[in-house]
């Protein structure tokens, strides 16, 4: 068995394979471990920082959307809120206007009525006056024409007045 | 067997055989090999294969994404294991399971269709046991370096009642010293069991078709081939593992050292 043997005091070869591993090994370990690992071991680095950076700026960018988007809709819900307000405070307003403009108008007409109202009194009182008189005179030819007894106007006049009024 | 029929040695894949090259280190004869030669190949690959990843795009391409695979492997299990600290620990351990990880798959190509020899390098445990003395004396330096003589108390696990201490303590030793063997034993032990089972499968089949009575040698050797394909398949899996186990198992043990229990 060679690797026993090489191991035996009286072997050639012990020497040189000792020799060519410490030398092909202090070179892998300078060369490859010193400086290809260490460049290689970089740039894992390098992308897992720039990974986790960008998915921390995403995850900024999605709070950001997410308070833009709680901003305008509170916004938008005291705008709809102004709105409603304003709307309400026009319909109370266009009321009053009305229940004034009403009012006004039927005060107007209040007063037109009371107005034709006592204008039918007088007219009604002339009238009356005149049935009077005209019945006054009617009664008294009446009564001359019957009788052949002259009635005086006055007299005429109270009997009539009399019986118009009970 | 092998030697009656065939010339054919499970053994022979790991024969160590000069390149040429030779200079003299300390006293030594230190010689290029097969064996350095098929480090060194694993380097190279593991360079390339490394510097198709460094172009460090924001999106990967399949390479990056494959390369950042492997360091991602290795520095998770870092964290998972040891924490923040891991990182530390991180190029070595890499480094540890990407050259063992290269070693095993480069054994395994079918390189000898072409008449090429692969050579497993860690088929051998003179190269595992080194590399698990690494691991164990970063260990010891890390430990005593950071906590000092504190670092004893590793061998009287948490909670442990005064008097079981006697008893304790010297299994905990003997565990901990035990790490560097079972390290580079387990390692060396998977890789050579595997490749020398497909060698004498191999066998199997190029004696099968040599045989005399060539109807039953056919039936031997097509199963024979059935199931080398399946083994194959097992020993790919089997050298991702040993090295996983291998960089898995050191990482612990750095965690002891830097930890504690």
């Amino acid at each position: 068995m060679p690797q026993i043997a090489q191991l035996t005091a009286d072997n050639w070869y012990l020497a040189s394979q000792l020799f060519w591993l410490l030398v092909v090994f202090a070179g892998i370990y300078v060369v490859i471990g010193r400086g290809m690992l260490p460049k290689i071991e970089a740039t894992v680095d390098a992308r897992d920082r720039k990974v986790a950076d960008d998915l921390a700026a995403a995850k900024a960018a999605h709070a950001a959307a997410d308070a833009l988007e709680e901003n305008y809709r509170q916004q938008g819900d005291a705008s709809r809120a102004a709105a409603q307000k304003a709307v309400a405070e026009a319909k109370d307003k266009a009321a009053k206007d009305a229940e004034k403009r009403l009012a006004k108008v039927d005060a107007e007409l209040g007063e037109k009525l009371s107005a034709a109202e006592t204008d039918v009194a007088a007219a009604r009182k002339s009238a009356m006056a005149e049935i009077e008189s005209v019945a006054a005179e009617a009664a008294s030819d009446l009564v001359a024409k019957l009788s052949g007894a002259k009635v005086a106007a006055g007299d005429a006049k109270a009997a009539v007045k009399a019986v118009l009024h009970g | 067997m092998a030697a009656e029929s065939g010339k054919i040695d499970p053994m022979h894949q790991f024969e160590v055989t000069p390149l040429g090259g030779g200079f003299n280190l300390g006293g030594h004869e230190v010689v290029f090999t097969n064996s350095a030669l098929w480090m060194v190949v694993a380097a190279i690959t593991l360079g390339l294969f490394m510097w198709g990843g460094m172009r460090r795009q924001l999106v990967p391409g399949r390479w990056q994404a494959a390369v950042e695979g492997f360091t991602g492997f290795i520095s998770s299990m870092m964290m998972a294991n040891i924490g923040t600290e891991g990182r530390r620990y991180t190029p070595y351990v890499f480094s540890l399971f990407m050259f063992i990880l290269f070693c095993n798959l480069l054994g395994m190509l079918p390189l000898g269709v072409l008449g090429l020899h692969p050579f497993t390098v860690t088929s051998h445990i003179a190269i595992t046991g080194v590399l698990a003395l690494i691991s164990f004396a970063i260990v010891l330096v890390v430990g005593f370096w950071r906590h000092g003589l504190h670092f004893f108390s590793l061998f009287v696990p948490h909670g442990t009642p005064l008097p079981m201490i006697p008893i304790i303590a010297p299994i905990e030793f003997v565990s901990f010293m035990v790490r560097p063997f079972s390290l580079g034993l387990r390692l060396f032990v998977a890789m050579t069991a595997g490749h020398v089972l497909l060698k004498v499968l191999s066998g199997f089949v190029i004696n099968g078709f040599n045989a005399e009575t060539l109807w039953l040698g056919s039936i031997v050797s097509v199963l024979s081939f059935t199931l080398m394909i399946g083994i194959s398949a097992l020993e790919l899996l089997v050298a991702g593992i040993q090295a996983y186990v291998f960089a898995l198992l050191t990482s612990l043990y750095i965690n002891d050292a830097v930890n504690l229990h």
